[in-house]
């Protein structure tokens, strides 16, 4: 145990002298999530917009000015029938159509509650929802100035949001459980494999095969810092979907951990069969990167939906890990569903991790004779 | 005395290929035997089945006594390896590559600390102790890869082309080295290219498309071959092959 000890010791001074390890390891899921979380949303300056008010009236008039004095607003059009709305939409230029109903003014001065409707299209569901989000809080900030201080029944104003093509917002989170599969692949398959790699081209794999050490004392050490690493690589991910992004958690959270644990594993076996190939790092990282990347960025249901893939490629999306990942991720993220619902998908992981490790280990035999 | 290395017959067949054929020799314990033939020759395969690495064809052969088919465990407690590479981690320090390889031998933390200590003194690397091993000399490192693979103190260590790539003077420091571990009494097992080393060694096989075709010592052999070099006894075996 100690001499496992020592090599696990080894491993983890590795991980620690390569700044570049480090640097991906840490740096790349936040990258990622800050990319795919804000990137977009960030980008939205004068988007165009449309109005249709029934109202006329001064608060109406007030609001559309305080969305267009904002910076984030510039009206392109301006409509006179609820049938104007999709054809504007559909002409693509304009994401977010205000809607003030007949009265508002009316409404908002006597009753002290008026409604303002805004339409998004979400076909881009991020910036459909910065968009409303904005338009939500300009109006609101109006809401407040409007209302005396401690006033006994404050005027209020109901913002109701509606994305238009995409209800639900199907996918929106969908990005995260997809940086998670891709992070924990890239670290678990690809470094493995890459480390593994070194030990063969400068040739310390020969000493370390000469040594008492047992080739699966070798296998489980190298692999050992890596599922550690990985799986506090995926804690940081879900946190920062959590307390960054505000994703959801309707599920258990020992059940996401667990599957996380699964999925690291499934992806250190997948490290270690390219690893009994390649004799090179420079093999195996493109190894790494062609055989498992690529089919996850592109296959998964990451980022093109597998729904709209032709039939071929819906065939090969299913030997693909992650999709079941994402799945599992998004299911106990937002649905909230539990063991009962993802058990085939688990059972999937599971398999796969047995048939990839099985196939390592056999690979390894004939290595040494 | 116990044999440090005792083969007969060793084979290694690789499909219809023959990569050793045959070979039969030994190696009392505390010999510098040295182990030449051009590349390709089947040095590598044979280094290899007795280290353990590799599973002989046919033939027996026993390393301090323990058998390489069924006591490879036993053998590997029992050997010391060190290859042309140096096989040292450059993102490592001296001291840690010391205490790893010292680790995986399974020494005891006091052992430990007591071996590295007594190398980092005798190669004087007192003031390069804590650097990674990159930034040591060529030289330095061979010197480490050397001590490093008697971290244990093995019976038998096999060199396998230790000098390559390094000036004459270095491998003559490098070869006090191993003067030194043989008279403690140990057996050093070694492979070259340079025949001024095998003049060191005190008994030397040449190996010619995987069988052993001389063995003696340097001057057995150059008297024998009536010339007055181990480069041109070589040369004398590997003109035999090329003409054939």
């Amino acid at each position: 145990m100690n001499r496992f000890f020592a090599f696990v010791r080894k491993e983890f001074y590795h991980i620690q002298r390569d700044r570049r390890t480090v640097l991906i390891l840490f740096g790349m899921p936040l990258v990622m999530v800050i990319l795919f979380g804000f990137a977009l949303t960030n980008e939205i300056k004068n988007a165009q917009i449309a109005v249709l008010d029934f109202d006329h009236g001064q608060h109406s008039q007030r609001i559309i000015d305080r969305l267009l004095s904002s910076g984030y607003f510039r009206l392109r059009q301006s409509l006179t029938s609820y049938r104007d709305i999709e054809a504007t939409f559909r002409q693509g230029h304009v994401k977010l159509v205000v809607v003030f109903p007949p009265n508002f003014t009316n409404d908002y001065a006597h009753d002290g509650l008026a409604q303002v409707q805004l339409l998004a299209d979400a076909s881009e569901q991020n910036t459909a929802i910065s968009l409303t989000n904005y338009a939500t809080s300009i109006i609101q900030s109006y809401n407040n100035e409007q209302n005396p201080p401690n006033a006994a029944s404050p005027l209020q104003i109901s913002v109701e949001p509606r994305m238009v093509f995409n209800p639900d917002l199907k996918g929106a989170f969908v990005f995260v459980p997809g940086v998670m599969a891709m992070v924990l692949l890239l670290v678990s398959a690809l470094m493995t494999s890459v480390t593994i790699a070194r030990e063969k081209e400068t040739g310390t794999m020969e000493v370390l095969l000469v040594s008492p050490l047992s080739q699966l004392q070798i296998l489980f050490g190298k692999v050992l810092p890596y599922l550690l690493l990985s799986f506090l690589n995926g804690c940081i991910i879900i946190a920062l979907g959590i307390f960054l992004l505000g994703i959801p958690l309707n599920g258990s959270l020992l059940l996401l951990l667990a599957e996380t644990l699964l999925f690291i594993f499934l992806s250190l076996s997948l490290g270690l069969l390219i690893s009994t190939i390649a004799e090179t790092q420079l093999v195996a990282m493109f190894a790494s990167l062609l055989l498992m990347l690529m089919p996850t960025i592109f296959l998964s249901g990451f980022i093109f939906p597998i729904e709209s893939m032709p039939r071929a490629l819906q065939f090969i999306s299913q030997i693909i890990p992650a999709r079941y990942f994402i799945d599992i991720v998004k299911g106990i993220m937002i649905k909230g569903v539990g063991l009962g619902y993802l058990w085939k998908e688990t059972l999937v992981l599971v398999s796969m991790s047995a048939l990839l490790m099985g196939i390592s280990l056999h690979n390894l035999k004939p290595r040494l004779e | 005395m116990d044999k440090a290395v005792i083969t007969n017959k060793l084979t290694k067949k690789f499909g219809d290929f023959v990569a050793t054929n045959e070979i039969t020799f030994d190696v009392a314990q505390g010999e510098i035997f040295g182990f030449l033939g051009a590349n390709g020759a089947g040095k590598t395969t044979a280094i290899r089945m007795l280290c353990g690495l590799l599973k002989p064809t046919s033939g027996d052969a026993r390393i301090a006594g323990f058998d390489v088919y069924r006591q490879t465990e036993q053998i590997k407690q029992v050997i010391g390896y060190m290859s042309q590479k140096f096989s040292l981690y450059e993102d490592l320090t001296v001291r840690e590559n010391i205490r790893f390889y010292g680790g995986i031998y399974g020494l005891n933390r006091a052992d430990l600390k007591a071996k590295s200590d007594q190398i980092i003194e005798q190669l004087n690397l007192g003031s390069v102790a804590d650097k990674l091993v990159a930034s040591l000399p060529l030289g330095w490192k061979q010197r480490l890869a050397f001590s490093v693979a008697l971290v244990h103190n093995p019976r038998i260590v096999f060199l396998d082309e230790p000098t390559g790539g390094v000036d004459p003077i270095t491998r003559r420091q490098f070869w006090d080295m191993i003067y030194e571990a043989a008279d403690r009494g140990t057996t050093i097992f070694v492979t070259t290219h340079y025949m001024d080393e095998a003049e060191y060694c005190n008994r030397v096989s040449i190996m010619v498309d995987g069988r052993i075709k001389a063995l003696d010592t340097p001057s057995g052999l150059k008297r024998s071959f009536g010339t007055d070099s181990m480069d041109g006894v070589f040369q004398i075996l590997a003109r035999g092959t090329s003409t054939k």
